[in-house]
């Protein structure tokens, strides 16, 4: 004990050494965030500003003038509206098909490893074969899609070249993507329940699965299911690789998505400053969900 | 848990889950069929699974002659390597600093984690890509690993998890004289090893598909990471040969998915509990 006693005097140099120490362990993550990502983000905004074209020399500082300009922006309008579409059709399709399944498997004790690994499966896989693999099943006439369409005599559109079906057949993918992710965390959120509101409920002559599942599991997941509700739509905001493989935000810009259309401004077309003012645009969008999704949560402690 | 029912009663439940899953495997069922298929059986399109000429040596071969799959997959492990063991070097020792160390600045620091989880990593991507370019790094290791180098959710990872750890573990070690340095690496790592594996499965899962970042960056094979190696290969070779673009898109997405299978409970925990970044 007589590390103690001879601590005490030497407390101010302790204090001074574990500050030098800290900084010291903290120096490389410090040097990284200000390199990579403090400085790049203001960059950003402060290129959104500007006329910037990887290129040229020089800039001229426009103010507004990007902003302006993405207002008579066609494919810019039309990748904000894909983008809302897309994330429309996405966060129900994949959260109430992840609801439906979790709740299967919760059910039972039989499967439940296998069927949770199969339905994860799309959240491991590289996502450019994948969607290698959803352009020959969607192919207008060789895909084994449209082939089972036209067994049931149904002639199937063009999936993924043509105007009216491109999102929709996107969305579809999304789908696929996201489910079990969002499959996992209801499992997650449903084993949290207690066992004995399941047994209580009975007691109380609750009779049918729907008047549990309304009375008891709804309830009890809904801070679970708020919570899959933003995680999906910020992830299903950043859609990018699908674009990028199957469609390049064709035909005729119909499937032209937020991220894309900032590729393809700032690094096909190196028109940094318009490409950066969109970059704003998309973490604003970023931002309100996440803002949103605070607010959730915090509620969530409210009710607790 | 529910009390074991009977086969019988269950089997509505099963088949239901069954079927649903059949539909999830479709992309991976067709892939791997048309990877095995000669061209003019897929041209016909019928709705067989099983090849009735087997051709998956030619597809295979094609593949393996027409693009450089083991560069392809050795950028993959190097790039995803580089990148999980520059975040762990940098973060660890941040996230112990933030966790057990008191300091002027902490609050500071850790502020700025919290504000960094806000930023998605398209938003610093445009001045990168022009200071890469302007001195010279397009197309290099370098480009493609030093942007995620940072990753402030694994410092706020790892910082909750060191906050658990008890106290008395660190006391004792700087007792027997250990630096704060050494506490790091071989008393507090080690023992935070869920936090870890957890971590390096989401970096890793993240990284190898990753197509944003990698598509900017390398042109030509000579960085190309698997994800860009199908897209070139589609592009380049395959347009419409979609036998041998299955097996390529086969060949890319085993290693992970393989990966996957035989830890699968290590991967749904881990990406399930540090994907919520999203």
């Amino acid at each position: 004990m007589s590390d103690l006693a001879i601590a005490a005097p030497r407390f101010r140099a302790a204090a001074a050494g574990e500050a030098l120490a800290a900084w010291a362990l903290c120096l490389p993550a410090v040097i990284a965030y200000l390199l990579m990502l403090l400085l790049p983000t203001l960059a950003t905004a402060a290129l959104a500003f500007t006329d910037y074209e990887l290129g040229l020399d020089g800039f001229r500082w426009i103010g507004l003038g990007n902003f302006a300009e993405m207002l008579d922006d066609r494919g810019f309008l039309q990748s904000l509206r894909n983008t809302l579409i897309y994330v429309g059709l996405v966060t129900p399709g994949s959260i109430l098909g992840a609801l439906v399944l979790a709740l299967a498997i919760e059910a039972g004790t039989r499967g439940r490893t296998l069927f949770r690994a199969v339905f994860f499966l799309p959240v491991v896989s590289l996502s450019v074969a994948m969607a290698s693999a959803w352009q020959y099943l969607l192919h207008p006439t060789i895909g084994p899609l449209n082939a089972a369409l036209r067994g049931l005599g149904i002639a199937g559109p063009a999936w993924l070249s043509s105007s009216d079906t491109v999102l929709l057949a996107l969305a579809g993918i999304g789908i696929w993507e996201n489910l079990g992710f969002n499959l996992v965390l209801f499992l997650a959120g449903l084993t949290a329940i207690p066992r004995e509101l399941y047994a209580a409920a009975a007691v109380d002559g609750v009779p049918s699965a729907w008047e549990r599942f309304r009375l008891v599991t709804w309830p009890l997941l809904g801070p679970t299911t708020l919570f899959v509700l933003t995680i999906t739509m910020i992830r299903s905001v950043r859609v990018f690789d699908t674009v990028a493989v199957l469609t390049q935000g064709g035909p005729n810009k119909a499937s032209q998505v937020l991220l894309y259309t900032l590729y393809e401004e700032g690094f096909t077309y190196f028109r940094i400053g318009y490409s950066a003012a969109i970059t704003l645009v998309f973490l604003g969008i970023v931002l309100a969900l996440m803002w949103l999704q605070t607010r959730i949560l915090d509620k969530r402690v409210h009710y607790a | 848990m529910p009390e074991r029912t009977s086969l019988l009663r269950d089997l509505p439940r099963l088949l239901f889950l069954a079927a649903a899953g059949l539909l999830m495997l479709m992309p991976y069922i067709w892939m791997a069929a048309a990877s095995l298929k000669p061209l003019d059986e897929i041209f016909r399109a019928s709705l067989s699974l099983w090849p009735e000429r087997f051709f998956a040596v030619e597809n295979y071969g094609k593949v393996f002659a027409r693009i450089p799959v083991g560069l392809y997959l050795w950028n993959g492990v190097v790039v995803c390597g580089g990148i999980l063991l520059f975040q762990v070097l940098f973060a660890v020792p941040a996230g112990y600093a933030l966790a057990k160390l008191r300091f002027r600045g902490r609050e500071l620091v850790f502020g700025a984690v919290m504000l960094g989880l806000l930023v998605p990593p398209h938003v610093p991507a445009l001045p990168l890509y022009v200071a890469f370019s302007q001195v010279g790094l397009l197309n290099t290791y370098t480009a493609l690993i030093a942007p995620f180098t940072i990753s402030v959710f694994a410092i706020f990872l790892f910082r909750q998890f060191f906050k658990s750890l008890p106290d008395d573990l660190i006391h004792a070690a700087r007792l027997d004289g250990m630096s704060e340095m050494a506490i790091v690496w071989r008393v507090v790592l080690p023992n935070a090893w869920p936090a870890a594996t957890a971590f390096a499965i989401f970096s890793v899962v993240a990284h190898w598909n990753d197509l944003f970042w990698p598509l900017i960056i390398a042109n030509g094979d000579s960085h190309a990471t698997p994800a860009l190696g199908v897209l070139f290969f589609r592009s380049a070779e395959a347009g419409d040969d979609f036998g041998a673009l299955m097996a390529a898109a086969m060949i890319m997405t085993a290693p992970l998915v393989i990966a996957f299978l035989l830890a699968q409970r290590r991967f749904v925990e881990g990406i399930a509990s540090t994907g919520l970044k999203g």
